[in-house]
């Protein structure tokens, strides 16, 4: 039944199969309803990295190194536990800059960089050529295996063919046009392919489901379960070190921990997966779902990996047959047919799965940013004059996938033969993870430089070139032996498998310490000692802060210069055709609220980065920026202008510390100026209340005065008694009216500050006694007994004298009216201590509520109900007394309980006896 | 999710690995392939554990 049409007949079936997915797929999403708008096809998409390196290669992998083969799946499981930061990250930024591969990434983070761009690009080429040779090496042997069924024979000898009977070339051209015929059928702006990615998730399917039945097959079929087939290898010695594997292999634990390195890096900078991860993506949320869904893909295939390389070991004792195609042989030599088509379909799909999506990621790259680059600077081509270049676009496009499967033909022929396929992927691994510090450092360090990022991947390329290419070309017989063997000219310490005498390691480890050591030390280095252009220093922001920045707006902000609409329009149609451009001017109107055609669009810094975006997303960001250039007459932005911009920018910032600053002083300053107000409120309240209550205990004895006096006029015959009587209540009553001025006058001249002091040092017993028997005559007419207590001397203080007297006047005064009028008794107290002078004046009347006991020290605030009672005093004794003696530096106070007496207590403090006044009241 | 991926670097290495790199068999298979494809699908729950909890 496997005759070659069957398997060739199959074989186109089947890719006629996955293009009519792909044809349904773009129609869809021409008509709006795409189907790979799901998380599940996101994922499945992704499993492009299985390719036939997985589905042929892990099992001879495993059938020499035992679980050598996992490090290569659980490598990028460890690292997609990090997409939630790394990867949502690059998916915006590519967004929001419209990257359209890989090496417009790096070249747009550092400034735009065409070379930078160029040199990723070749770096990618070079190093996914020998990946490409794998896919095709194994397409054709599966190829030629499959034929010779029922036989089991190897192929032979490539060389050995004439080239045309070769079927790695003709499967080479076949796999040629089917990608020209899927990816480069009509230029799409975003670079979405979204036919390809339906067909691609299909064929993981197909792959995934191919190799779970040779693995059931294998695993349940011609043996009876795992444990069986485990017992019978354990059985052959020649298998039994393969269960503790680690120990036999070649660098043991080193190799482990850099493959899983090595495919960490993989995983992110392959071409082929940032294309469907990145450039494919239709929705920033399917990477939650992918985040678990594709590491157990990777898992699923990888189970039956070691059951198969144990049933092909056991069953081809001899070693005759390659281990790489034990999937194919196994179910080939018990004669399963259908199984064995199977597998070929899948491996097919595997192999035409990685060469699609990987040769149209390369040509993207080639076309924008190391063809267009280069044609748009010659100016003898005339391009920019060109109306419509999208057909140059896609020959250029085109023309690269051929190039591209026919180097990687090449390589096969040149040194395919020499290593298993396993071995030739990694030197393709090696060669991406040269991008992981560029790209890393790119968006998380502000400081990488376009000079860093150069060197870096210069001198880990040069590295990779000569650890693994070269010696890869040395054991094809391509160069010499000798120059692996003796290393170049005989210099030992040159030898590129054992670099500066570094051996002991497998080649892949240490290639990746040598390149890894070079590629960061010169982007790190370089990077710190280069300074950044203006372009590179606003790119670096845009990429590093992209979270934080709003929108697209972003990078407009530092362009200045001219534009009219119509050479955008024309540069815009002729790269993505005249619908697109229409399309894309509609949006861009709408955004503003206009119409076009119809209103006037203004050509605004913008507009142009609206523009060259556009542009971006179908020649790259930096074919883009130099076409935008040449529409525009744009003012380059120099270091000068970036720097004026700056100290405009810090100038403003000081501008508003400053205004920030006074503003604190006004508020300040309004503060005061309430409080002020407040106070002078409160003064002009109390005047008022002083002149009422001036007026009123005024008009009091005034009242009185006025009216005997009129008796006294009016009556002519009262008798000399009442006479008398009435002319002592009046010389009385002018007396208190006497005394109440001169408080009044005292109180002003104490309240205004304007007090006369005249200091002298005061014997306090002195001026208690002298104060006594100036007032003996009244105690005599009240009656009262006045006992003072004075010690036999006292420390003199500095005081004015005749305000110390009004002290005690006020205070004795006081007692003598409120103490009991029957049996009145007055007790002073002089006491000296180490601090202050005490005198304490204690009668025995009545007693002071305590809520009293505050207010009577107030102005014109009198003990007693002042309706009721008759006033007998001012109101302002105490409140003058208490300035006086806190001008001194004292207190005055007053203890008292109804009905118990009260006793007021002054102090004078000690200090003032050395002489001179402390302070002013 | 940086938590599981270093959990998963400390699971896949030295000297854990170390530890199940003997000629043992669990089931009939030898532990430490066993182990690996264990460890891996538990990370794997783990990672879709946390992820489908955040939304």
């Amino acid at each position: 039944m496997l005759q070659g049409w069957v398997i060739v007949g199959t074989s186109f079936a089947y890719l006629g199969l996955l293009f009519a997915i792909a044809y349904y797929a773009d129609k869809r999403a021409d008509a709006g309803r795409s189907v790979i708008a799901s998380p599940y096809v996101y994922s499945l998409s992704l499993a492009v990295y299985a390719t036939a390196w997985t589905f042929y290669g892990s099992v001879g992998r495993a059938a020499s190194d035992g679980v050598g083969f996992l490090p290569i799946y659980i490598g990028p499981t460890l690292m997609i536990a990090l997409w939630w930061i790394v990867m949502r990250k690059i998916l915006r930024i590519s967004k929001q800059n419209r990257i359209t591969s890989l090496a417009d990434f790096i070249a747009s983070r550092y400034g735009k960089s065409a070379l930078l761009g160029g040199v990723v690009t070749v770096i990618a080429v070079i190093g996914i050529l020998p990946y490409i040779s794998l896919q095709l090496k194994a397409v054709s042997n599966s190829f030629t295996i499959v034929l010779q069924y029922p036989w089991i024979i190897m192929p032979a000898k490539v060389d050995a063919q004439p080239i045309m009977q070769d079927t790695a070339l003709w499967v080479a051209l076949i796999l040629a046009a089917f990608t020209i015929a899927f990816g480069t059928r009509h230029l799409d702006a975003a670079e979405h392919h979204e036919g390809m990615v339906a067909a691609i998730a299909f064929e993981s399917l197909v792959k995934l489901l191919a190799f779970l039945a040779v693995g059931v097959f294998v695993t349940f079929g011609i043996y009876n379960g795992f444990g069986d087939l485990f017992d019978r290898a354990a059985a052959d010695p020649k298998l039994a070190p393969m269960m503790t594997p680690l120990e036999g292999v070649a660098g043991g634990y080193a190799s482990w921990v850099w493959l899983t390195i090595l495919s960490m890096m993989a995983i992110m900078f392959l071409p082929r997966q940032f294309q469907v991860m990145v450039i494919e993506n239709v929705d920033e949320k399917h990477i939650n779902k992918a985040i678990w869904l594709f590491p157990l893909y990777m898992l699923a295939i990888n189970i039956f990996v070691l059951p198969i390389a144990f049933g092909g070991l056991l069953h081809f004792p001899e070693g005759n047959v390659d281990a790489d195609t034990f999937v194919l042989t196994l179910p080939m030599v018990e004669k399963q047919e259908l199984l064995a088509l199977l597998v070929f379909i899948g491996g097919l799909s595997a192999a035409t799965g990685m060469v699609i999506v990987e040769t149209i990621a390369l040509s993207t790259m080639v076309c924008n940013d190391l063809v267009m680059p280069v044609l748009l600077r010659l100016r003898r081509l005339r391009l920019n004059e060109r109306s419509d270049l999208t057909g140059l676009l896609l020959a250029i496009r085109r023309g690269a996938i051929v190039g591209i499967l026919l180097l990687g033909y090449l390589y096969f022929r040149l040194a395919g033969e020499a290593y298993a396929l396993v071995s030739i992927g990694l030197i393709s691994f090696a060669a991406v993870a040269q991008f992981a510090p560029a790209v890393l450092g790119g968006i998380f360090w502000k400081g990488g430089t376009r000079r860093g990022a150069l060197a870096g991947l210069s001198a880990g390329f040069a590295v990779w070139l000569y650890t693994l290419l070269l010696p890869a070309l040395a054991r094809s017989g391509w160069l010499p032996i000798s120059f692996v063997e003796q290393g170049p000219f005989g210099i030992e310490l040159l030898k590129p498998l054992e670099l500066l005498g570094l051996a002991g390691l497998d080649q892949i480890t240490h290639a990746m310490i040598w390149s890894m050591l070079a590629n960061i030390g010169a982007y790190v280095t370089v990077s710190l000692s280069s300074a950044q252009s203006a372009d590179e220093h606003r790119q670096a922001s845009l990429f590093v802060d992209v979270f934080t920045q709003t929108g697209e707006a972003g990078g407009a902000r530092f362009w200045r210069g001219t534009a009219s609409v119509p050479d955008l329009y024309q540069l815009l149609a002729r790269f993505q055709g005249v619908a697109a451009a229409d399309s894309a001017f509609q949006d861009y109107a709408r955004g503003r609220g206009l119409r076009w055609p119809g209103d006037t669009l203004i050509a605004d810094a913008d507009f142009v980065h609206y523009v060259e975006v556009q542009l971006a997303g179908a020649i790259g960001a930096a074919s883009a920026r130099i076409m935008v250039a040449s529409a525009v007459k744009e003012e380059a932005l120099t270091l000068e202008e970036v720097r004026k911009i700056l100290d405009e920018a810090s100038q403003v910032v000081m501008y508003s510390h400053r205004l920030e600053q006074k503003s604190r002083e006004l508020e300040a300053a309004t503060a005061e100026l309430r409080a002020a107000n407040e106070r002078l409120k409160e003064l002009d309240r109390l005047k008022d209340d002083f002149l009422s209550t001036v007026t009123h205990e005024l008009r009091t004895p005034l009242t009185s005065i006025r009216a005997f006096s009129e008796i006294l006029n009016q009556e002519p015959d009262v008798d000399l008694a009442q006479r008398r009587k009435f002319l002592g209540i009046i010389t009385k009553e002018t007396e208190r009216l006497t005394r109440i001025i001169n408080q009044v006058l005292d109180l002003a001249k104490i309240e205004a500050g304007r007090a006369e002091w005249s200091e002298a040092p005061v014997d306090m017993r002195e001026t208690i006694s002298d104060t006594v028997i100036a007032m003996s005559q009244v105690f005599q007419e009240k009656n009262v007994r006045v006992e003072a207590r004075l010690p036999e001397k006292v420390t003199a203080v500095r005081a004015d004298v005749d305000r110390i007297i009004q002290v005690m006047l006020n205070l004795l005064s006081n007692a003598v009216k409120f103490c009991d009028p029957r049996d009145g008794q007055i007790e002073i107290t002089l006491a000296e201590d180490e601090r202050e002078l005490r005198v304490d004046v204690r009668d025995n009347g009545p007693g002071i509520s305590a809520a009293d006991q505050q207010k009577i020290f107030d102005k014109f605030v009198q003990a007693g109900d002042t309706l009721t009672d008759k006033p007998q005093g001012s109101g302002l004794g105490l409140y003058i007394s208490r300035h006086i003696v806190e001008y001194h530096g004292g207190r005055l106070w007053v203890q008292s309980r109804p009905g118990e007496g009260a006793c007021f207590s002054f102090t004078l403090p000690l200090t003032r006896a050395a002489g001179g006044l402390a302070h002013a009241a | 999710m940086i938590a599981l991926c270093m959990l998963g670097c400390v699971l896949f290495n030295f000297p854990i690995l170390a530890l199940f790199n003997v000629p043992a068999t669990v089931f009939g298979v030898p532990v430490l392939y066993a182990y690996i494809f264990l460890a891996w699908a538990l990370l794997i729950a783990l990672m879709a554990w946390v992820i489908e909890r955040r939304r």
